[in-house]
């Protein structure tokens, strides 16, 4: 089975500080993958590269056997990559459902003639409002996302990424900042679309969740690969515990101001 | 008569020339300091082509298009930088355009262009032309504001890169607004030239893009019916009050000022804001 995404040698270096060095995985078609590692230890920056935010020095990023290291963020999401970003960021002019809608019209807004010359949007809300009520948020549709919660917001950008239609979907740290009620049952909400059919990567701090719903992870650790497989064994080698209860406090300092750079 | 007909031309100009801006600054969030460069492109190209014994239909149209078409080339230079960077190329453009015209002979250097042919039409029939054509560029507005390109322009004058993860080619749609509303630009400039018939270079200065970006902003950004009034408004009044004329860029310049810092979404905006007020305080007092 070819994989649906290939990361190899990824190199990233901001000035003279180096994020990632030489990092990899793969993750194959249906997966739902957990990417961790402690802070700083390239996540982010790993995430960045594969949707184009961040161009790498040195590797090669291939979408279904197609290589997308050079293409910007745009046509990368074209291809099939769905993100839902760490820090939450709506656009505050629009209700919910109208900023789910701009997405759900994807096919639409391909260029702008194509856009100028299409006016309704009914087939698109009602898809943006099947999507609220998929990540539990239907009743908060006309709302403006100024006025609710993070927690909301968090779903709110999983259902934006969900209604680009992706055949990957990223989550970088969905969980973050929300209460352990709210977390699980986002978690939840992952697990259902993951068994649809839909392959994700996951990257999370919330241990515990990751735990319970990812089938396989990666580690990393001061940007390089520390660890890869499935969740038991990985928590059990005796690195990633070390990474994780800090027993290198220095090199993980040294890792977080890189990935401040 | 004859004076109402020479107001009410000059304010359908305006509006056409403010609406084009409106495009730009308004609908797709890129602010703009030359437009009137695109204004004055449009009147000489438009001039030239009539001085030339050519007939007018064929100047207004290739005004448009050679605004346009600069404005397309000046777009794919400028729209990659962001914000304020924007508005300081932008401005450049306008100083470009002057330093230019003032120096070519055939364009009639410093002294401008006089003795522009008529348009052939009578000036009751010249205030419908540009009555029709300004309604059909609010009407194409109102379009556009409702199409999936105004959903679009929505979100990339809210968040750029948040636009691009939806992916959006932010670059394609600022440019596709940038040839629109110079393309307009350039329409309204041919009207003016052979309204006046008289075009120098200070017409397109730096003065004329601050008013035009005043009528745009005091209108409300983005907000059509906001953006006539305040040009049919701001387009009159020098007009009436010599003393603006005397004092504009100072008068406009404030009013930019004052609006932008106190009421951001300008008369549209300060209409919604109170239209929410009475809502509320009618909901909290059913009396």
């Amino acid at each position: 089975m070819t994989a649906l995404l290939s990361v190899t040698g990824v190199t990233v270096r901001f000035g003279g500080v180096t994020a990632l060095e030489n990092a990899g995985f793969d993750l194959q078609p249906g997966e739902l993958l957990g990417l961790l590692g402690p802070n700083g230890a390239g996540k982010t920056t790993m995430m960045r590269s594969i949707t184009g935010v961040v161009t790498p020095q040195e590797g090669r990023i291939t979408l279904e056997g197609r290589t997308i290291t050079e293409l910007p963020v745009h046509q990368r999401v074209r291809l099939g990559l769905g993100l839902s970003q760490q820090i939450v960021r709506p656009f505050r002019s629009m209700s919910v459902i109208d900023n789910v809608t701009l997405a759900a019209g994807h096919a639409k807004t391909l260029s702008p003639l194509g856009a100028l010359g299409h006016r309704h949007r009914d087939v698109e809300r009602d898809r943006a409002r099947e999507l609220l009520r998929r990540v539990g948020i239907e009743e908060m549709a006309e709302a403006e996302p100024s006025s609710l919660p993070l927690g909301m917001l968090k779903r709110l950008e999983v259902a934006r990424a969900l209604a680009l239609d992706p055949k990957l979907l990223l989550l970088d740290e969905p969980l973050a900042g929300l209460n352990h009620l709210e977390a699980g049952r986002l978690a939840d909400t992952i697990v259902a679309l993951n068994e649809s059919g839909l392959s994700i990567i996951l990257i999370e701090h919330n241990l515990s969740e990751v735990l319970r719903i990812c089938q396989r992870l990666v580690v990393l650790d001061n940007g390089r690969n520390l660890a890869a497989g499935d969740p038991r064994t990985v928590m059990d080698d005796p690195a990633v515990q070390a990474a994780y209860l800090g027993s290198s406090a220095e090199s993980q300092e040294s890792a977080k101001e890189s990935a401040d750079a | 008569m004859a004076y109402e007909i020479t107001l009410l031309t000059a304010m359908g100009i305006a509006v056409i020339f403010a609406l084009s801006l409106n495009l730009i600054t308004g609908f797709c969030g890129q602010i703009s300091l030359g437009h009137a460069a695109f204004y004055g492109i449009g009147a000489y190209c438009a001039a030239m082509i009539t001085k030339s014994g050519l007939p007018f239909p064929l100047a207004l149209a290739a005004g448009f298009l050679l605004a346009g078409a600069i404005g397309v080339v000046v777009g794919l230079a400028s729209l990659r930088v962001r914000h304020d960077f924007l508005a300081i190329t932008t401005m450049g453009v306008g100083f470009l355009f002057l330093g230019i015209v003032r120096q070519q002979d055939f364009l009639g250097g410093e002294m401008g262009l006089s003795g522009i042919p008529s348009s052939g039409l009578s000036k009751p029939a010249f205030m419908a032309l540009v009555l029709i054509i300004a309604a059909a560029v609010t009407a194409f507005s109102l379009y556009l504001k409702r199409s999936w390109m105004g959903y679009v322009f929505d979100s990339v004058a809210d968040d750029e890169d948040t636009a691009r993860m939806l992916g959006i080619d932010v670059a394609r749609y600022k440019l596709a607004a940038f040839a629109m509303g110079t393309a307009l630009a350039g329409l309204a400039g041919g009207l003016y030239a052979h309204n006046i018939r008289f075009i120098d270079p200070e017409s397109f200065g730096f003065v004329e893009s601050i008013t035009v970006l005043a009528m745009v902003v005091v209108g409300g950004i983005g907000s059509v019916w906001g953006v006539i009034l305040a040009a049919a408004v701001l387009s009159v009044l020098p007009l009436w009050l010599q003393f603006i004329s005397d004092y504009k860029l100072l008068l406009y310049g404030a009013l930019l000022f004052t609006v932008m810092r106190f009421s951001p979404n300008g008369m549209a905006g300060m209409v919604t804001a109170l239209k929410r007020r009475n809502r509320a305080s009618a909901s909290r007092d059913p009396s």
